[in-house]
């Protein structure tokens, strides 16, 4: 964390969000079944709060829907997401928060990969390899004042 | 009594006379005054507890007396107010006339009125003395407050009383309830002696404003804001403590109040803020402490002071002067300029822009004289620098903050309108047609299409045009250019825009609105997109009633055309005719344009008996018809069209299909379906209730001639045999008796005060076709309609006999369990109690009680735990408001409160298989209730709630989980005791086979956790440490043992196969 009361980028780009996913007629009926696909996903993780602004990570393009990919029959999850910043010390905690958000909304047979898209952080492997291992992402949720940064990234905004 | 009052004894006679003085009043009082300005005997006896009950007598007698005499005014010119007592009123008040000195010199032993135990000693010494007066202000204080509302003091008591209030007593040092005596006995003074207290000049404000200063309690403080707003707005000599009284009240400004749990004395917030408000903005005089206030304020970073700032200064604003705000306007335009571009909350944002308005037309209201400069003209020019050059920027990236603050500024007044059209307006069509980009367009014609609805239509003088005239070509050009483009969301755009334009009187020119029709026509025709058809529907609608004419003329015509186009087979064409049916409803809401398009719409029924159109178009055509009586103008044109031409004709129709179809001709198929007849009643009850009493009522004596004598004169072009039978249930074949739905439109949907005639006749026909016709509709319609003129009916005799009758019928038939009629009997039952329901008919209780005990019928019982469905809810097309039946109203509520024991009772005694019929009627009429009722009945209905979640019956356990997702959100003690079965039954719900189900208990699952804090109990030991931490912790305590189990629990519902249920789940799980 940057540790100063200076924002490390006060004047962001502000994209449009998307709407409500659309109803479809087969979603309300009984005997299809639906299978979890990219927007599902995209749907869980565009509402969580970007760390440093009152913005969810969508309205500042830190995650997109073709940056996400899924396969439900071998139950793999992939996400990649783009911090604002090549510098930027909020992506451990922006990785971390999707990470918890999709380990605490999806079945437990997913198998759950977030990184950094390629190319857009100075220390992208470092990121990386910490939101990889299992062990620290564990650890990290035990720390308790971290745990709360985390849990009011992904309090909805109309709590 | 004067003999027991001179004798030693006077407690005793005090304590006995203080009930029956209470009660007399009156008599008594004039007794009792008497006695006190003869003798002062009480109030002067050396004894202590004898003076405080003869004061606190007094007070009491006096308070209610004025409210008595409040009410019977005559009776207070004869209220003699002793001349006594006034005199000895001062006497009290001044502590240091020897009156008051007899009356206090004794140290009371006992305790006095609760507070007075600290009063101990004699006067002498400084300290003693202070505690003196203390007590006499206790006293004197209740003492006086109910004296100040009784008119009848003579003139000059109020300021003195007034002038030894502020000397000597320090009101701050008070309890809080004579603290708010003392503010009451202001106000009220303030009512009934304004003048007087005004001749006290400022030292009243000052003494006001020591005797607030410090209050800290919300009640008493609202009181207080209530005095200071009355010093301000009714124009009290303020003298040099303008400053002082500011102070005094802002500093509690911006008011930050959490009102305790279970307050009882329910003050929110919301009350002080706007009391507040009430001062601080309530005199220009104010206006050099407060702007620089607001500033700060809106400088800070809290959220909610930067709310009320901005919410003051718009009140404020609307009453000062423009020559109050001069100094101050650059800090205030740079502040709400900066809540604007950095926003961060909607509703900052437009307090804000509201605040802007409310500068701008304050400015606005300024007199311009020669001498002085142009404010307005200056304030704009500065807005204008830091505004306009945004609009012109090439990425458009602050377009919209700039513009919403012009507008807002132009919204304000005519003269600043007129200066930000003239610069704006150009540069902003200019860049429209330098821009490509679509979306950049769109923007555009957004921010284009506010600034055309923000502008003040008004004009200022006859030969000024107005605002907008300069720029009219430009912006038509530039509309009709966007309709024209490919886009849809530019045209969805440019039809709000053009919407937007025709709401400017006068500002459109007939070439425009014909080029505007035809733009709109072909879009209509061709363009498929739903969202550009519905906002060209919605701008043919606003310029249709703006310019009837051309619409008649131009749009209709060729719509007709493109209805009946031979091309009409296509699938593509259907979506057009749909269209063009919906845009002929939108357009119609002049008489002039309704007599063009209904012609259209009947065409379009007629072909349908020929089979030209099919049933679907038949039911759209049927509800444009709905719309256009639902919109159109009430007069005696459209009321002729509707009555004269398109009932009669409607009807006709109806009665050709079902004659044809009985002929084995079969063509006429759509028109005797139930969706085609079920969309013509709206159509007659719609005009029925709206237009012309008069004409409905000669519609509706034509239908009750021709339904109950087969008079078909009335009808048009008929080729019908006479004497048609149409209420035989025996003899007539379906088709024609489920026509009777026709009749209900007619004859119960006619404002009340309208005479039916045959009223009798039609009843008895009624009910026997209710009881007899083995048709569903029919018996149902016929039923209804009886249900319908039941419930209109006068009260009296001949009501109550017809209903004894049915209800005789009805009993002998649902009796006879081998009846095969029954399911009439039972439908007519469920109607008649409906309608004696809605209008508390004192028979509607015993209707009620035969629909409960079918509960336990073997053969209706499921029917009547859905007819109490029937019984509670709205039903579109009888008995509603809309047709003026009788609706009394919370029927529900009282239909609930007598009924629900009798429901629990019936539940217990009932045989287990039948249960679920009592579980569905509860939650059906639970369900209809409102919120609040719900959440404070149903703790009684608990168990018999939770009992329901495991009755197998999905719908049972929807409806119920539906009840309890606001209680779960309000919980009452009774449900926190039952947590664990709460919790076991909605997880096991979880997972059941229907989504509803599982999705509403996902959602009672999710609501659990948002259990609110002071509903839990907090144990003494945990609060006894005084850990604010621990308190916190509480809020989950209740509901932490089961989170493992319901984190388990919620883990399949991840995995859901449908979408809709997995959302439910990850918002549940991710709230626990």
């Amino acid at each position: 964390m940057s540790g100063s009361s200076q924002l490390e980028n006060a004047n962001p780009v502000i994209f449009q969000r998307s709407g409500e996913r659309q109803q479809t007629a087969a979603e309300e009926d009984e005997d299809v079944h639906d299978p979890i696909d990219d927007r599902e996903i995209f749907d869980l993780i565009r509402s969580i709060n970007d760390p440093e602004h009152p913005l969810s990570l969508e309205e500042l393009n830190v995650v997109e829907q073709v940056r996400v990919q899924v396969n439900d029959a071998d139950s793999t999850v992939s996400v990649e997401f783009t911090p604002t910043i090549p510098h930027c010390s909020m992506a451990t905690l922006i990785g971390l928060s999707i990470k918890v958000k999709l380990l605490r909304s999806l079945p437990s047979r997913f198998k759950i990969d977030v990184h950094i898209t390629p190319g857009t952080h100075a220390s992208e492997a470092a990121v990386n390899k910490q939101l990889a291992d299992k062990e620290r992402v564990a650890a990290a949720l035990e720390n308790s004042s971290l745990l709360e940064v985390v849990n009011q990234c992904l309090t909805s905004r109309s709590l | 009594m004067s003999f027991f009052i001179q004798s030693g004894n006077i407690r005793h006679v005090l304590y006995t006379l203080h009930k029956p003085l209470r009660c007399l009043q009156f008599p008594a009082v004039l007794f009792f005054c008497d006695l006190l300005s003869n003798r002062r005997l009480s109030l002067t006896s050396s004894e202590p507890q004898t003076r405080a009950r003869g004061v606190q007598l007094l007070s009491d007698v006096l308070q209610e007396d004025s409210a008595a005499l409040s009410q019977r005014e005559g009776l207070s010119t004869t209220f003699p107010v002793p001349s006594g007592l006034p005199t000895f009123l001062i006497l009290l008040s001044d502590p240091r006339s020897g009156g008051a000195h007899r009356v206090l010199r004794e140290p009371p032993q006992r305790q006095l009125r609760g507070h007075a135990a600290r009063l101990t000693g004699t006067a002498g010494s400084g300290n003693r003395f202070r505690r003196r007066t203390f007590s006499s202000e206790e006293l004197l204080v209740t003492f006086v407050s109910p004296q100040t509302r009784c008119a009848a003091l003579p003139p000059g008591s109020a300021v003195s009383m007034l002038r030894s209030l502020f000397q000597d007593v320090h009101v701050q040092s008070l309890m809080i309830a004579e603290r708010a005596c003392v503010y009451n006995m202001l106000i009220n003074l303030m009512d009934t002696r304004e003048a007087e207290l005004k001749s006290l000049g400022a030292d009243f404000v000052f003494g006001f404003v020591q005797s607030m200063d410090g209050e800290r309690d919300p009640r008493n403080l609202l009181l207080a804001f209530q005095i200071a707003r009355n010093i301000v707005v009714r124009g009290y000599d303020l003298g040099k403590f303008t400053e002082e009284l500011f102070e005094v009240t802002s500093c509690y400004f911006p008011i930050d109040f959490t009102p305790p749990p279970n307050d009882p004395h329910g003050i929110t917030k919301e009350e002080l803020v706007q009391a507040l408000r009430a001062v601080l903005a309530g005199t220009p005089k104010f206006a050099e402490f407060l702007f620089p206030l607001l500033i700060e304020k809106l400088d800070s970073d809290v959220q909610s002071a930067k709310l009320d700032a901005l919410q003051t200064l718009n009140a404020f604003l609307s009453r000062c002067e423009h020559t109050d705000t001069a100094e101050f306007l650059q800090g205030l335009w740079s502040s709400l300029r900066r809540e604007v571009f950095q926003t961060s909350s909607e509703k900052i944002e437009s307090a804000a822009l509201a605040a802007l308005t409310a500068l701008t037309s304050c400015l606005s209201r300024s007199v311009l004289s020669s001498d002085s400069e142009d404010v307005l003209g200056h304030f704009l020019e500065v807005v204008l620098k830091d505004c306009e050059h945004h609009l012109r920027e090439p990425d458009l990236k602050l377009v919209w903050p700039s513009a919403k603050l012009l507008q807002a500024c132009s919204g304000a007044s005519y003269r600043a309108s007129r200066v930000i059209a003239a610069s704006v307006l150009p540069a902003l069509t200019e860049q429209y047609s330098s821009k490509t980009q679509c979306s950049q367009r769109r923007t555009l014609l957004e921010v284009l299409q506010r600034f055309v609805q923000s502008v003040k239509s008004s004009r200022s003088t006859e030969d000024d045009d107005g605002v907008l005239s300069a720029h009219r070509a430009d912006l038509c050009g530039v509309a009709f250019a966007a309709l024209s483009e490919s886009n849809a969301s530019l045209q969805v755009t440019a039809a709000a825009l053009l919407a937007s334009l025709a709401r400017q009187t006068g500002l459109l020119l007939e070439a425009d609105v014909r080029l505007a029709v035809d733009h709109l026509t072909r879009l209509l025709l061709t363009e498929d997109d739903d969202r550009v058809s519905a906002a060209v529907v919605e701008c043919a609608g606003v310029l249709a009633e703006l310019h009837p004419a051309a619409f008649a003329t131009r749009l209709i015509p060729r719509l007709k055309e493109e209805v009946f186009s031979d091309a009409s087979q296509q699938h593509s064409h259907h979506a057009v005719r749909r269209r063009c049916l919906s845009a002929l409803a939108a357009v119609s809401t002049q008489p002039s344009v309704v007599q063009e398009s209904t012609p259209v719409l009947l065409q379009v029924l007629k072909s349908a008996l020929t089979g030209g159109v099919s049933l679907e178009e038949a039911v759209l055509a049927c509800r444009s018809l709905q719309r256009i009586a639902a919109r159109v103008q009430d007069t005696e044109e459209a009321g002729t069209c509707f009555h004269d031409v398109i009932i009669p004709r409607l009807l006709s129709l109806a009665l050709q299909a079902a004659l044809q179809e009985e002929d084995s001709s079969g063509r006429g198929g759509a028109l005797v379906q139930e969706d085609f007849l079920s969309a013509v009643v709206p159509v007659i009850s719609t005009s029925c209730s709206r237009l012309q009493p008069t004409l409905a009522a000669r519609t509706a004596s034509r239908a009750v001639s021709l339904f109950l004598d087969g008079d078909v004169s009335c009808l048009p072009e008929n080729s019908f045999p006479p004497r048609l039978q149409l209420l035989q249930a025996e003899e007539v074949s379906w088709r024609r008796s489920q026509l009777v739905c026709l009749l209900m439109g007619c004859v119960c949907a006619l404002p009340r005060g309208v005479e039916l005639p045959r009223t009798d006749e039609l009843l008895s026909r009624l009910e026997e076709m209710s009881c007899t016709c083995r048709h569903p509709l029919s018996y149902t319609a016929a039923a209804k309609c009886f249900a319908g003129l039941v419930n209109k009916s006068a009260e009296g005799g001949a009501l109550d006999g017809v209903i004894q009758r049915v209800r005789a019928r009805i009993c002998r038939e649902l009796d006879s369990s081998s009846s095969p009629l029954r399911t009439q009997a039972f439908t007519l039952l469920v109607w008649v109690s409906k309608a004696l329901l809605l209008r508390y008919h004192p028979l509607s209780t015993g209707l009620t009680d035969q629909l409960f005990s079918l509960l336990d019928d073997a053969h209706l019982g499921a029917a009547a735990a859905d007819g109490f469905l029937l019984l509670m809810s709205d039903s579109p097309d009888v008995l509603n408001r809309g047709c003026h039946a009788d609706v009394r109203i919370m029927y529900r509520q009282r239909f609930f409160s007598e009924n629900s024991a009798k429901l629990v009772q019936g539940f217990n005694a009932a045989p287990q298989e039948k249960k679920p019929n009592y579980l569905k009627a509860l939650s059906n009429i639970v369900n209809t209730l409102p919120q609040q009722v719900q959440v404070t009945e149903l703790p009684a209905l608990l168990s018999l709630l939770l009992e329901a979640l495991t009755c197998p019956d999905q719908g049972v356990q929807l409806s119920t989980l539906s009840c309890l997702e606001p209680v779960i959100a309000s919980p009452p003690p009774v449900l926190l005791q039952q947590l664990e079965a709460v919790v076991g039954r909605l997880l096991a719900l979880v997972c059941s086979p229907a989504m509803n189900v599982r999705m509403s208990s996902l959602r009672c699952v999710r609501a659990l956790s948002l259990l609110p804090a002071h509903q839990v109990q907090d144990s003494p030991e945990q609060l006894s440490g005084s850990l604010k931490l621990i308190r916190n912790e509480c809020r989950c305590f209740q509901v932490l043992p089961f989170r493992a189990r319901v984190l388990r629990a919620l883990a399949p519902p991840l995995d859901d196969r449908k979408r809709l249920v997995r959302q439910e789940a990850v918002q549940a799980r991710g709230e626990w």
